[in-house]
């Protein structure tokens, strides 16, 4: 059973790919089990075509404690046998979802979510990692392969950068290994050689650039993945080649993260940032 | 400083400290360097207000145990909420003996009140069950005068707004609801939780009642006297007797409505400086409210206390307090009488919270004994300066000591009797060492003012003198 993990930017695209990913995999006959770590439960409503499951923890606090769960009633299986969970929790804002992660993935292990016809755990994590429990995934005997999805935006990649940090410091402790990075295109200037070289410079690979089309939202509408929508599709195909990169990936390494200065060296060599120039900082545009 | 004991000097002293921080490795030898040293009479002769090192044993307690525990719990007609898992709470339902009047349940709460935060509340917040909690206290017990609600640990963390749920649940239930950010976490003792509660008295309870009879001259309060053991039934008679009136207690056997009204009276009384120095100096700022710092441990202490009270006051006080000290200073010499040739020359070592380390040391000495060695858990500089000229010259003085050091001094000056807390209490039995439990005054007090000292001298007496000792063969 192969643990992963996908971290990236808020609003990226990491539950758009993971899930057609997954889908991807289930192609190919994997077996896959999907844990969404985020309290918008929105990591497993492509493969479930379900607007909102019960989550993990909306169960908790319906029942009072996590003891009086039983595992069907969060594990949802979906397109292509797979399985479905969402930690769930609080509203943006109160409360500590970090925690509700960490309750989640302790009950899944506890109750025997992972079985050992599971070729593939996949952990879908909400934006940055804020804070330890959004780096449960990551820890001592979970997810030891991690991809970020990222894009040519400038702040893409600082987070990109930032999350590599974050794996350094559990890498050097523990087995976490970066796997790639995700292009997930914006479509921005020179994406593919700029996403290419920051993958470089963190002594890992871009394992695939996935294009941006409109066909994701007019499956998303349906609540399916590209891959169930329009198999034939061009986009289907290019996550199903995902899937299988991901599959044969041998590239894990330790993750070597940039300095900042670094980093804006390398956006300026592609012309994403001017070169620094003082006198323009904090000016507007029309600012005489 | 006059007093010496036989075989302590600057150097043995000295010599003691090296030899208990021999074992350390080096960081933390040196930490704790500074923490303990030979007293030198005048000044805080050790560093305080530190961080406990790791590793060590300490006595210390959190900043919501100082809050719930000292300053809030012992108000009587409040309903105090342990806001929070239900562990940090547990026992401390009246548990240092801060002792109540009233009838339980009706006008007075000394019960166990948390919210009891499960997994769920953690993730999603606490706000909504505190709300419903502040409901069912008031539907429960309408008598209460006020809800505090004490932030654990958890609660700081996660960020609730406990503030903003107590002010629309006051409104709405029309009773005060004081939050009081005292999570555990904060601060490296107990010590900030008293200062935290100080400074919550001041935003959400002073000035906001008035005493329905008008000011008097003679109207004081009695400041940092939690009732342990019954004390303030011992000191607030005594003040009493000597003309004055006792407007409102902090917070011993304390009423809400007496609290919110002290901004009225004429002077503080302050017996426990470090619980509640700071309540004192603002209402000395903001309503020109002089306070005075008095001991009432001990005929000689209870004495120069109140004549030093009598000072600030007119003849008729200064009479009354005259005739106070001679009604009651042949009662207490009977009792030196009666006791004194027991405990001749006995010595004691103590470490204890807020006055404790300082006040007692001369009600020893009234019964002929010494204390040979005082520390605190959570002091700051300015008790370690009132130390100083209480205890005897070169004398071990002890900051957050651990166990380990303890039991080296105490293996070292052998002393008759130890005054600590409960978790000292067994090391020391086991050593074979009296021992008197005195945060709680272990199950007896009152041990305040004349009526105490009886009852302290007949403890003091019991602990040591008793035949227990010599039929115990400790293997050690
Ligand atoms: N390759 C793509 N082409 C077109 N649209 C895409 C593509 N990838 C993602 N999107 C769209 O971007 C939106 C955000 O994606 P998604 O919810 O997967 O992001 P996320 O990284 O999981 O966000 P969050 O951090 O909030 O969890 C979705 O509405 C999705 O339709
Ligand atoms: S930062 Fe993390 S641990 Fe802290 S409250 Fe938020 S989710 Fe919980
Ligand atoms: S430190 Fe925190 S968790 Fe521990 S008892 Fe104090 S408030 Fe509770
Ligand atoms: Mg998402």
């Amino acid at each position: 059973m192969r643990q992963i993990a996908i971290y990236g930017k808020g609003g990226i695209g990491k539950s758009t790919t993971t899930q057609n990913t997954v889908a991807g995999l289930a192609y190919l006959g994997k077996k896959v089990m999907i844990v969404g770590c985020d309290p918008k439960a929105d990591s497993t409503r492509l493969i479930l075509h379900a607007k909102a499951q019960s989550t993990v923890m909306d169960l908790v606090r319906e029942r009072g404690t996590v003891e009086d769960l039983e595992l069907e009633d969060v594990l949802k299986v979906g397109y292509g046998d797979t399985k479905c969970v969402e930690s769930g929790g609080p509203e943006p804002g109160v409360g500590c979802a970090g925690r509700g992660v960490i309750t989640a993935i302790n009950f899944l292990e506890e109750n025997g979510a992972y079985t050992d016809d599971l070729d593939f755990v996949f952990y879908d994590v909400l934006g940055d990692v804020v804070c330890g429990g959004f780096a449960m995934p990551i820890r001592e005997g979970k997810a030891e392969e991690i991809y970020i999805v990222c894009s040519g935006e400038m702040m893409a990649m600082y987070a990109a950068n930032n999350i590599a940090k974050g794996i350094l410091k559990y890498a050097s402790s523990g087995k976490v290994r970066l796997g790639g990075l995700i292009c997930n295109a914006r479509k921005t200037d020179k994406e593919f050689e700029l996403v290419s070289a920051l993958a470089a410079k963190l002594s890992t690979q871009m394992i695939h650039f996935v294009p941006r089309d409109n066909q994701v939202q007019r499956a998303e509408m349906r609540r399916m993945t590209v891959i169930e929508y329009s198999p034939e599709h061009p986009q289907a195909q290019e996550y199903r080649t995902l899937a299988e990169k991901i599959q044969n990936n041998k590239m894990l390494v330790v993750p070597t993260p940039l300095e900042m200065e670094e980093l804006e060296d390398l956006l300026m060599e592609y012309g994403i940032m001017e070169a620094e120039d003082e006198t323009i900082v904090g000016k507007a545009e029309n600012a005489a | 400083m006059s007093k010496k004991i036989d075989g302590i000097t600057k150097e043995s002293t000295q010599e003691m400290i090296d030899n208990a921080l021999e074992i350390y490795p080096d960081k933390a030898k040196k930490k704790r360097v500074p923490h303990l040293a030979p007293n030198e009479g005048e000044g805080a002769c050790v560093k305080s207000n530190r961080k406990t090192i790791p590793g060590v044993m300490s006595a210390r307690g959190c900043a919501y145990a100082g809050a719930k525990g000292v300053v809030w719990g012992p108000i009587r007609d409040m309903v105090h909420v342990s806001h929070g898992p239900v562990g940090c709470g547990y026992y401390s339902w009246g548990t240092r003996r801060n002792l109540m009047s009233g009838i339980n349940g009706v006008n007075q709460f000394a019960m166990q009140f948390t919210s009891d935060f499960q997994e769920k509340d953690i993730v999603y917040g606490g706000d909504k069950k505190l709300k419903t909690l502040l409901q069912e206290a008031k539907d429960l017990f309408p008598l209460a005068k006020g809800i505090s609600v004490l932030s654990e640990c958890p609660v700081g963390l996660i960020g609730d707004d406990i503030n903003s749920v107590a002010k629309a649940s006051a409104k709405e239930l029309d009773i005060p609801i004081i939050p009081c950010n005292c999570e555990g976490f904060r601060g490296v003792s107990q010590s900030l939780g008293h200062h935290i509660s100080n400074d919550t008295i001041r935003d959400y309870i002073i000035e906001t009642r008035e005493f329905p009879e008008p000011i008097g001259p003679y109207d004081i309060a009695l400041i940092g006297e939690y009732n342990i053991g019954g004390d303030a039934w011992s000191t607030k008679p005594l003040l009493e007797e000597c003309g004055f009136n006792v407007k409102s207690v902090w917070t011993g056997d304390g009423e809400m409505d007496k609290i919110a009204a002290t901004h009225q009276v004429k002077l503080n009384v302050i017996h426990c400086y470090r619980s509640m120095n700071y309540m004192c100096k603002v209402m000395e700022e903001k309503y020109g409210i002089p306070w005075i710092e008095l001991n009432f441990f001990g005929p000689t202490k209870i004495r120069n206390s109140l004549r030093k009270l009598a000072e600030l006051f007119d003849d008729n006080i200064k009479e009354k307090v005259e005739a106070v000290i001679a009604k009651y200073d042949p009662l207490m010499q009977a009792v030196i009488d009666e006791y004194k040739p027991r405990l001749d020359g006995k010595k004691v070592m103590l470490y204890v919270g807020g006055l404790r380390p300082r006040h007692t040391v001369n009600a020893y000495e009234d019964l002929g004994m010494a204390v040979v060695g005082s520390g605190y858990e959570f002091a700051h500089g300015d008790d370690y300066e009132r130390t100083s000229p209480e205890m005897p010259e070169a004398t071990v003085i002890y900051d957050d000591i651990t166990e380990y050091e303890f039991e080296q001094f105490a293996d070292t000056l052998k002393p008759d009797l130890i005054g600590s807390g409960i978790k000292e209490k067994y090391l020391f039995q086991k050593m074979g060492i009296p021992f008197r439990q005195m945060h709680s005054w272990d199950y007896s007090g009152p041990y305040h003012g004349y009526l105490g000292f009886p009852t302290f001298a007949r403890d003091v007496d019991m602990a040591i003198n008793s035949p227990t000792w010599n039929l115990v063969k400790s293997p050690f």
